[in-house]
């Protein structure tokens, strides 16, 4: 045998690889993907027992309640569009109002080393605090719990926006700023040609990192505050012992995610430049 | 000069009539403990295209930035027609090293902002006039709408090229302006550098940074030597003295060209040699 082989080495001919269509190759990886998710929750099935319901009772659960979304019987039993409708308009509501805030402070904490100074040791404290904490004082102040919930999330999308915005516009090229020096260009176009074009992809990393921690602290804030809204119906579906209801929620919460992350993606590719 | 009254008085006649030039008086720079130039003295005149050669690290970059108004002098003054340099200004356009066009804007865009932000009293139809006059004479209007991305080195620095002279500065800085490009590309844009400075753009007075002798000595018509940093001083000032227009297949083979070439290659090789 090995005399053989390498005797001839010289015949041997290349073997041509088999091609796999990138769509098959996408299709396999895909299945083994929600395989691998199946076989897990068969392993932690055998160990929880029977209160974690099956795929398959779930999938039936699943379909019940996206079949409808946007039913309306009563407040207690709301369509699953209806309450992701309601979680997304608040914190959209929150987000937005972080943004107004954060985008200026952030310029500001990133042009003036005085700001920075002095904001950087505030927002450090309180950046790593779980916005949830701030729910108790929010509901006092604001002695309501919508406005309570919408707080909460103005807060947490408040750090990531005002870190990038500051980083962003702090790193501005000596290059850029020469070019607007020699050629007069005033604060105004500044602001407009160099500043914003410049710092805006960061500003958008922070906006959408804002959004993907909103989105996490909605569903907690929602269970919290006993309102309505997709934490709401995570919260009330276990109080009810429907867990098909619990795991179709946490596939919806994930789901809707994951598309809002990928809008803020391509809107970031919109805004990025390449040097 | 004192010898020949009459001379003088004529000289200084013709200086009453057209611009100073640039004084620069006792110039020194120092960053903290660093000291890059020092005593420099140096008089350009208005008309006049002179280099700054030198080995790196001799400040040519940093007398550059200082003309510029983009740093302050340690001590001494530069003038610029009597008026002393306190800042940046359009009357002194700076074609940069690394190109600096603003990624995020179009070709068109990089000249018409800067000329909108230098020439704030030119009306929008006269910005338009000149950006397209600019752009066509350093042959990019075919790309006007591309960004600098998508453009080789060359074209990013005929942008550069155009942004400045588009300004209608009385004095054109370049920091080793063709220091990245290949040997072909260098050649033809020294060729549009000369034929836009000489023609029409109403540019005075160029001051080039650059290491390459061949080009300080096709280009100027003075090459000022600095010794090497820190400290660095003015080490010689040569006289380029070859008439305008410049073939430049004939000059580079003339003997004054090869006397003057051996004379700058022995300065920097020899006399400020740098032991790497």
């Amino acid at each position: 045998m090995n005399q053989q082989v390498s005797s001839a080495p010289l015949e041997l001919k290349p073997v041509k690889p088999i091609k796999i269509p990138v769509f098959v190759s996408s299709l396999g990886i895909g299945a083994l993907s929600i395989g691998l998710v199946l076989g897990v929750w068969y392993v932690a099935r055998y160990f929880v027992g029977a209160d974690l319901p099956t795929p398959q009772a779930t999938a039936v659960v699943f379909w019940d309640l996206v079949k409808d979304p946007f039913r309306n019987s009563g407040p207690n039993d709301q369509g699953i569009g209806r309450l992701l409708w309601s979680s997304l308009a608040r914190v959209s509501g929150g987000w937005l109002l972080g943004a107004i805030v954060a985008i200026p402070l952030g310029m500001l904490m990133g042009s003036i080393p005085f700001m920075q100074r002095l904001m950087n040791p505030i927002v450090q404290v309180l950046r790593p605090v779980s916005p949830l904490a701030w729910y108790p004082i929010a509901l006092v102040a604001l002695k309501s719990t919508p406005n309570a919930l919408l707080f909460v999330i103005f807060i947490t999308s408040l750090w990531s926006t005002v870190l990038n915005t500051a980083f962003g516009v702090a790193s501005v090229p000596k290059d850029y700023k020469n070019v607007a020096r020699v050629f007069n260009f005033t604060p105004d176009r500044y602001v407009r040609q160099v500043l914003i074009p410049f710092a805006l992809p960061h500003i958008l990393t922070g906006l959408r990192l804002s959004f993907g921690v909103a989105w996490m602290v909605i569903v907690a804030a929602e269970m919290l505050s006993g309102a309505s809204g997709i934490g709401f119906f995570v919260w009330d579906s276990y109080n009810a012992l429907s867990y098909e209801k619990v795991i179709s929620a946490i596939l919806v919460i994930g789901i809707t995610g994951l598309l809002l992350d990928k809008i803020f993606e391509w809107a970031q590719k919109k805004v990025t430049y390449t040097v | 000069m004192y010898s020949d009254i009459s001379t003088s008085a004529v000289l200084t006649a013709a200086h009453l009539q057209r611009s100073i030039g640039l004084e620069i008086n006792g110039v020194s720079k120092s960053f903290g403990a660093y000291t890059a130039i020092e005593h420099v003295n140096l008089e350009i005149h208005a008309g006049e295209f002179v280099s700054l050669i030198g080995h790196s690290g001799c400040g040519k970059s940093t007398l550059l930035s200082l003309i510029a108004g983009l740093e302050l002098p340690s001590t001494g003054s530069i003038r610029l027609d009597g008026l002393e340099i306190l800042k940046p200004s359009p009357d002194r356009a700076v074609v940069f090293q690394n190109y600096s066009l603003l990624p995020w804007l179009n070709v068109y865009q990089n000249v018409s902002e800067a000329l909108e932000a230098a020439r704030p009293e030119l009306s929008a139809l006269e910005i338009k006039a000149r950006v397209e006059i600019f752009l066509r004479a350093v042959s990019l209007w075919a790309h006007k709408d591309k960004r600098p991305s998508e453009l080789s080195g060359g074209m990013k620095q005929r942008v550069a090229i155009a942004r400045a002279f588009a300004t209608h500065p009385k004095v054109l800085l370049l920091d080793e302006p063709f220091g990245a490009l290949d040997a072909l590309t260098r050649g033809t844009l020294q060729d549009k550098l000369n034929e836009m400075w000489t023609g029409e753009s109403g540019v005075e007075t160029v001051v080039m940074v650059t290491h390459d002798i061949d080009e300080a000595l096709y280009l100027s018509d003075r090459i000022v030597v600095m010794s090497n940093g820190p400290k660095a001083r003015i080490q010689e000032i040569i006289d380029v003295p070859f008439s305008r227009p410049r073939p430049r297949a004939e000059l580079t083979r003339s003997s004054e060209f090869t006397t003057l070439r051996d004379k700058l290659v022995h300065l920097l090789t020899d006399v400020l040699a740098v032991h790497a």
